[in-house]
């Protein structure tokens, strides 16, 4: 997978995240806690059943105070032992009315790489620009936190 | 304006660096075809079709300033568009904390 350049939180994205992160533990470490199923559910707060098993789906409770009510799942696409790891799913899935399972999905690509005093993960979800305008309006709804400005800095990374 | 506009591919018709820049433009006030034309090498013809599908997806819209038409950014739903990453965007970095928190132990 190429690894592509970081993209500053604070500018004008729109169809993808990306996070870098370095952490303080060895790759193999680092590496079980994403691609173990359990392990994954205790520091992503769902509750998963079963292993990940790349073309299958699993399926599990959200963890999150005021999210419990809510059934994640993920579509495991591919595993390529303590390098990457890749899943579909429907971001932001939160109103337990809604069935999604007709809408576009986004991918979630896990990267690790060896660096000084650690493992360099990198977390990449892409795809938002098929996500349905009106799902995305529910975001603003849950939490309206008065983003502003962000117009300027549109017009710093587009010139 | 069609009323179905709120279902619109909008992240889509952003998709396109000419359509960004335009955007890029517009961030500073409403201008017309011609200035909006200045200096990108592309002709008045495709800034207009750029123009009209950014116009679908309600991120901008055509008014007349005197005897000129301008195009002018509509704000407010540029921000919802990047209002819903910045909310995906925390959470991830939430759930990365966690995952620091869980291996660094």
């Amino acid at each position: 997978m190429a690894v592509q350049t970081p993209t500053p939180n604070d500018t004008m994205t729109t169809d993808r995240i990306e996070k870098r992160v370095v952490l303080r533990a060895p790759r193999s470490r680092v590496w079980r806690a994403l691609s173990n199923a359990q392990e994954f559910g205790t520091w992503f707060r769902v509750k998963l059943d079963g292993a990940f098993t790349p073309g299958k789906p699993i399926r599990g409770k959200m963890a999150i105070p005021g999210y419990e009510h809510l059934t994640i799942e993920l579509l495991i696409e591919r595993i390529d032992p303590e390098h990457y790891f890749s899943y579909r799913w429907h971001p932001y899935a939160i109103d337990p009315a809604v069935d999604y399972s007709a809408e576009p999905t986004t991918l979630v690509e896990f990267t690790l790489a060896d660096v000084d005093g650690g493992t360099e993960l990198t977390i990449v979800e892409s795809g938002f620009d098929r996500i349905p305008l009106a799902r995305r309006a529910e975001a603003f709804r849950m939490n309206d936190n008065g983003w502003t400005g962000q117009i300027k800095h549109l017009a710093k990374y587009v010139e | 304006m069609s009323s179905k506009r709120s279902a619109a591919p909008l992240f889509a018709a952003l998709g396109d660096a000419t359509r960004l820049r335009l955007l890029g433009r517009l961030a500073g006030g409403p201008l017309s075809i011609t200035r909006l034309s200045e200096g990108t090498g592309v002709t008045r013809q495709a800034i207009t079709r750029h123009l009209h599908a950014l116009g679908r997806v309600g991120l901008v819209r055509h008014a007349r300033r005197g005897r000129e038409r301008v195009w002018d950014l509509n704000r407010k739903r540029l921000e919802h568009a990047k209002r819903y990453l910045d909310q995906i965007s925390a959470q991830w970095d939430d759930a990365a904390e966690r995952l620091r928190a869980f291996v660094e132990d």
